[in-house]
């Protein structure tokens, strides 16, 4: 139970998720916020407008995958780092997953990595594809690994098999 | 003496704000701080900021105090002035203010202060608390992001409020290892987005725990820790020991009033704001109207609230002396920030407190 443990439950996750139909168009944003906070600059961040209009800033924000691209220009603007984009198009057995990555040293592309999921456990091999670290990220880079398809909506960390 | 026209005490988040305000409106400001820079806990808040863009949402805290200074200096026209390395050391019933700066003392008599003290860190009742390593979150936040220290290399956190969930992030961060988070409460007291940040980092947060106690010889080795029921009661049998150097106690702020006290204001004990707070109106002006107070000194919360009640503070205390411009509309303004910030389930406990507050003083 997410208030309890910090890890939120499959239920949760599932009312998410991007429809079957919509991941198959490409990459998509994730928005794993689910406490009613005061935070909206989500919003701001959303060029295509796919994350619609808050009524009250302690909303949660609601997002239309059907408008949003997938460009990832939310994530490094969510203060709570909770938005991904994933994108199950990339090949036929490996999809990508972009996250935001605060540590240093920052990895390689090419380097093979353990695949985190919320709980912190190692689920699977990655690979880093790219890190973004461009001036406008305002020090939240934003690296895209690729994971096996299956463990999409589950990568949402990764530790350096070189050691952090 | 020195008369300046309003004297902020505190150049955090909320004195900031109200300096910025209040120099605006035409008012002649000096800010006090006792820290070398202005910014208060703003200068180690590496971590994006919550809110609206009006409070800077999505801005690191490191990165505002510059924001609101370079406001200052470029809008100040020469009535700000700011006074660092100087610790405000008695606020007498006459409005004389004791100021002291390298051994040198200085009574100033301003026409207005407002008070942005901001909180001191609670302290938590365990055997070995005393030992080398227990540390409070704060002082764990300044060795990391101020002076690039670490504090140490296994680290026990306690308390899984905002501050907690925060300086176990910035642990990691440094590379330093964060063996759990432990919470007496059953439920996380942080926003869950920085619990889900340090989880899936792998440090379990174990809620319904407290410290039984720490041990170690001339320095923290370890501690005992225990699960606790629904009454808050240890329960029997639960013991575990981790063996951590350092011991970092997040376990809730409270306003900074002495010299609120001391001045004479009326007080009000109000656990939800965090203890005793200073009585004030909607204006920020407490039960002395020469005296207003803004930021976690008049109640705890959010830093993007402080920087609010400051702008209010701020605007009001320049009203008070003349500068009366267009007060009705910037005042609608802020009221309506902060009643926002404070409207969500996040805020329920504030709305709480503000409502059993009783009513400041009387404004002509």
């Amino acid at each position: 139970m997410l208030e309890k443990t910090g890890v939120p439950d499959a239920d949760q996750i599932k009312k998410i998720t991007p429809s079957p139909g919509r991941l198959k168009k490409g990459p998509v944003a994730v928005v794993e916020c689910f406490q009613s906070i005061p935070c909206d600059p989500c919003r701001y961040a959303c060029r295509q407008e796919a994350i619609k209009e808050f009524k009250d800033i302690n909303d949660l924000p609601v997002i239309d995958h059907d408008l949003c691209n997938g460009c990832g220009s939310c994530i490094s603007k969510c203060p709570g780092l909770a938005i991904f984009v994933i994108d199950d198009t990339y090949s036929e057995k490996e999809g990508l997953v972009k996250l935001p990555y605060e540590y240093l040293p920052l990895p390689r592309p090419e380097e093979e990595e353990n695949g985190i999921d919320t709980e912190g456990w190692e689920v699977c091999s990655a690979r880093v594809v790219k890190v973004q670290n461009a001036k406008v990220l305002d020090r939240t880079p934003v690296v895209w690994l690729t994971v096996p398809r299956e463990h999409l909506m589950k990568v949402r960390n990764f530790l350096r098999k070189g050691g952090a | 003496m020195k008369k300046p026209e309003i004297a902020i005490v505190g150049g955090g988040p909320a004195g900031l704000s109200a300096a910025l305000s209040a120099v605006r409106q035409g008012a002649q400001v000096m800010l006090i701080d006792r820290d070398p820079v202005l910014g208060g806990q703003l200068v180690k808040q590496t971590h994006m900021f919550f809110g609206s863009k009006k409070q800077y949402a999505a801005i690191r805290g490191i990165d505002i105090p510059q924001k609101l200074l370079a406001a200052l200096q470029e809008e100040g026209n020469g009535k700000f002035d700011p006074r660092v390395n100087t610790t405000v050391l008695g606020c007498y019933d006459d409005g004389v203010l004791l100021l002291e700066k390298e051994d040198r003392a200085e009574l100033i008599q301003p026409r207005k202060i407002i008070i942005a003290t901001g909180a001191a860190e609670k302290m938590l009742p365990f055997p070995g608390n005393d030992l080398p390593g227990v540390y409070g979150a704060g002082a764990v936040q300044t060795l990391m992001n101020v002076y690039g220290i670490k504090p140490g290399t296994r680290v026990l956190m306690i308390g899984a409020g905002n501050i907690g969930l925060i300086v176990s992030y910035q642990l990691l961060q440094a590379g330093v290892e964060v063996t759990a988070i432990i919470e007496g409460a059953p439920k996380i007291g942080g926003y869950l987005v920085h619990a889900t940040k340090v989880r899936r980092a792998g440090i379990p947060i174990l809620t319904s725990h407290t410290i039984k106690k720490a041990y170690g010889c001339d320095s923290v080795e370890g501690a005992v820790l225990c699960n606790l029921d629904e009454k808050w009661c240890a329960v029997p049998g639960t013991e575990q020991s981790l063996a951590v150097d350092v011991i970092c106690l997040a376990v809730g702020l409270t306003p900074q009033t002495e010299l609120l006290w001391q001045a004479g204001c009326e007080q009000q004990y109000l656990p939800e704001l965090g203890g005793y707070v200073p009585l004030r109106s909607e204006k920020m002006q407490t039960s002395l109207s020469h005296l207003f107070v803004a930021g976690d000194a008049a109640c705890i919360e959010e830093a993007g609230s402080a920087m609010v009640e400051g702008k209010i503070a701020g605007l009001f205390a320049a009203a008070d002396l003349g500068y009366a411009e267009n007060v009705e509309a910037l005042n609608e303004t802020f009221s309506r920030e902060l009643e926002e910030l404070r409207s969500g389930p996040a805020g329920a406990k504030i709305r709480q407190g503000l409502s059993r507050l009783k009513g400041g003083a009387q404004v002509c």
